[in-house]
């Protein structure tokens, strides 16, 4: 620290501590911007972790005569939550199958095991995924293959002499439909 | 005047000694081998991955509603806009497969032990940046193979206790596969991972000029913590020779080729897809991921189930981690794979479950074929001279679908057994119970089979087998 300036020893601490202070002020100042810059930054990308809007909502699926009795069908909505530009991603289809009069079984297309479509046989009365070979029965229950459980169900209600079914976002294992 | 202007210009920007200090850094004269020469060869692909990808962004929409539309467009509008896309394609396929032997080339010469673990962390970092490029990349390509792959991924995290729900959101950027996905997968295959990839390709080279290269390893020639840095200066000045110009001649042969590789490859093969609009409502889609996740889709469809979540969760973690630390579980000692057997074994046998999964990929097996059961044919010769109550069987056989599964003749789905010769294996008791039980990974067919379907089905199957076969008996029936 010794410096070969003339001088007392006492200014040249002093210049010392001076700039030791401009450098933790200096510090400070950068670390408290950069924590401010980084809240919005967290925010934003983390978005979605705040659920201040539900990602389940009711959506029509058509007039009930759509979809005769003892039969599964396909039906087509599009996706609540939709941007727009997300085109043809937001079509989502599911599985109606009508048993008698009002009562339904709405089936994601998703499997269980990882998400693939699952398509229904109407001969064989079976749900086959294309992936990794699951099977499910026309109920919706497992029965063959990998998937740990049956076919994730919506929610459903009929008003106004239409179906309606509960949802909005991707089924998965630790949060079903 | 020209070499004024040079000589100028370098003493400004010193460039002939940055160059002296990089390429022309001493190196073993025995590293001037052709087992040296995969790591510049994954870079070349690096280089070439750039270059396309830039050019291939002046086109490609990175929306949802635009992204098909824009890569058709690329496909056969965009003059050369094909073999852009192809070049790109076969850039990474190039770059996967040859970093995958300069790392197996690293671990199988030793070359990760001291001095040079933090070459070896930071080279398995560049894999998975890299694998994750391949990843990202193939959404991109934004067809029913990407949006259901992405289906496939959030699947996987939405197995994750607690954090599952919160995982699956911030990946796909809201609670499912849309516009916000496609636009999160392409800033990290445009801006995040190459960014990390440019940096740690940095760390690297830089961590390959400070320790230097490995050099070709010699059986009973041992690493030692405390001598290692001295008989490595001591090689370097007995045979040390510059990078440049004397040992770069293979390297060099090498990428050429590499490059050549792709431009063929490219020209011949063109570029993968787009295959089908990410439409979800077009459920009549057979997704597969591309060449090298085939092994992670095998191993997903062969897992028993209950260790199945465990597994996906559980294994990635350990893989990595075990990764990491191999140059901590075996730090010094031989670098010779001549003295290293398992390490030789383990090379071999990593080969073989990739190889074999791959394969099984390919064709998956455990797949039904979905369209066997009214495409495929019953075979001429099963179908002569039966009853016409077999032949009632034979028509409920392909009409219910059991083709998709089993195979006759060698046509139809392989998920379950082929049916030719089951009358050899099964009594008729066995058949029935079989059809109306199911079990063993075979769906209960009871509930969808009349009666007389199940007879006319079970006297069909106790036909088929061959003539001189007899068939299967009751072990506790007097004949």
């Amino acid at each position: 620290m010794a410096t070969n300036e003339p001088g007392s020893t006492r200014t040249t601490a002093a210049a010392v501590s001076r700039r030791r202070f401009l450098f933790l002020v200096g510090g400070a100042l950068n670390v408290v911007a950069a924590t401010l810059l980084a809240i919005p930054v967290i925010g934003y990308v983390f978005s979605s972790f705040r659920r201040n809007v539900a990602s389940q909502s009711w959506i029509m699926l058509g007039a009930l005569e759509n979809f005769p009795e003892n039969q599964t069908r396909l039906a087509t909505y599009r996706n609540p939550y939709t941007r727009p530009w997300d085109g043809t991603t937001s079509n989502i289809p599911c599985w109606v199958r009508r048993l008698t009069g009002e009562k339904f079984q709405v089936f994601a297309i998703n499997c269980t095991h990882l998400g693939c479509p699952v398509r229904w046989f109407e001969e064989s009365h079976l749900f086959m995924c294309p992936c990794h070979g699951g099977a499910y029965y026309d109920d919706g229950s497992q029965a063959s293959g990998p998937p740990p459980r049956g076919l994730y169900e919506y929610e459903y209600k009929i008003e106004q002499a239409k179906l309606w079914v509960r949802g909005g976002q991707l089924p998965t294992l630790s949060e079903p439909l | 005047m020209l070499r004024n202007i040079a000589l100028w210009i370098d003493e400004r920007l010193h460039v002939s000694k940055l160059f002296e200090s990089t390429a022309g850094h001493t190196v073993p004269a025995s590293a001037g081998s052709w087992f040296y020469v995969f790591g510049s060869g994954t870079l070349m692909c690096f280089v070439i991955q750039i270059l396309t990808g830039i050019c291939l962004a002046f086109v490609y929409v990175p929306s949802a509603n635009e992204a098909y539309t824009s890569l058709e467009y690329l496909n056969f509008q965009q003059p050369l806009g094909w073999y852009l896309r192809a070049l790109h394609f076969w850039g990474s396929n190039f770059m996967v497969t040859i970093m995958a032997i300069h790392l197996t080339q690293v671990f199988l010469f030793g070359a990760f032990k001291y001095p040079r673990e933090l070459t070896w962390i930071s080279g398995c970092i560049l894999l998975l940046l890299t694998l994750g490029m391949a990843f990202t990349g193939q959404i991109m390509r934004f067809d029913q193979d990407a949006y259901w792959g992405l289906g496939i991924g959030a699947a996987i995290m939405g197995r994750a206790p607690i954090i599952g729900p919160n995982l699956v959101h911030l990946v796909l950027g809201g609670p499912i596969i849309a516009g916000e996905t496609l636009s999160r997968f392409f800033t990290l295959h445009v801006f995040v991972i190459p960014g990390l990839l440019i940096a740690l390709i940095s760390l690297h080279l830089r961590l390959v000029l400070a320790k230097g290269i490995n050099e070709y390893p010699v059986p009973g020639q041992e690493v030692k913590k405390e001598t290692y840095a001295e008989e490595y200066e001591a090689l370097l000045k007995k045979e040390g020779v510059p990078f440049y110009p004397k040992a770069i001649d293979k390297d060099l042969i090498f990428s050429g080729l590499v490059m050549l590789g792709i431009l063929v490859c490219a020209a011949y093969f063109g570029p993968k897809g787009p295959r089908g609009i990410p439409n979800p409502t077009y459920i009549d889609t057979v997704p597969a991921p591309d060449f090298f996740f085939l092994w992670i889709y095998a191993a997903l469809a062969l897992l028993p189930p209950y260790m199945e979540t465990f597994l996906l969760l559980t294994a990635p973690v350990v893989g990595i981690a075990l990764l990491f630390a191999l140059p901590f579980l075996s730090n010094t000692g031989e670098k010779s794979a001549r003295r290293r057997p398992m390490a030789v074994l383990g090379v071999i046998l990593i080969a073989l479950i990739l190889g074999t999964l791959t394969h099984l990929g390919t064709y998956s097996p455990w797949s039904p074929h979905m369209e066997a059961w009214s495409s495929d044919p019953t075979p001429v010769q099963y179908v002569h001279g039966r009853s016409p109550l077999e032949l009632q069987g034979a028509l409920v056989l392909q009409n219910k679908q059991c083709r998709n599964c089993h195979s006759l003749g060698g046509e139809g789905g392989l998920r379950g057994p082929a049916l030719d010769g089951v009358a050899t294996r099964l009594t008729r008791d066995q058949l029935i119970r079989q059809v109306i039980q199911g079990g063993g990974n075979m769906p209960a067919f009871g509930k969808n089979l009349a009666p007389q379907e199940v007879t006319a089905l079970v006297a069909f199957m106790q036909t088929l087998r061959p003539a001189n076969v007899p068939a299967a008996r009751d072990s506790t029936v007097k004949q």
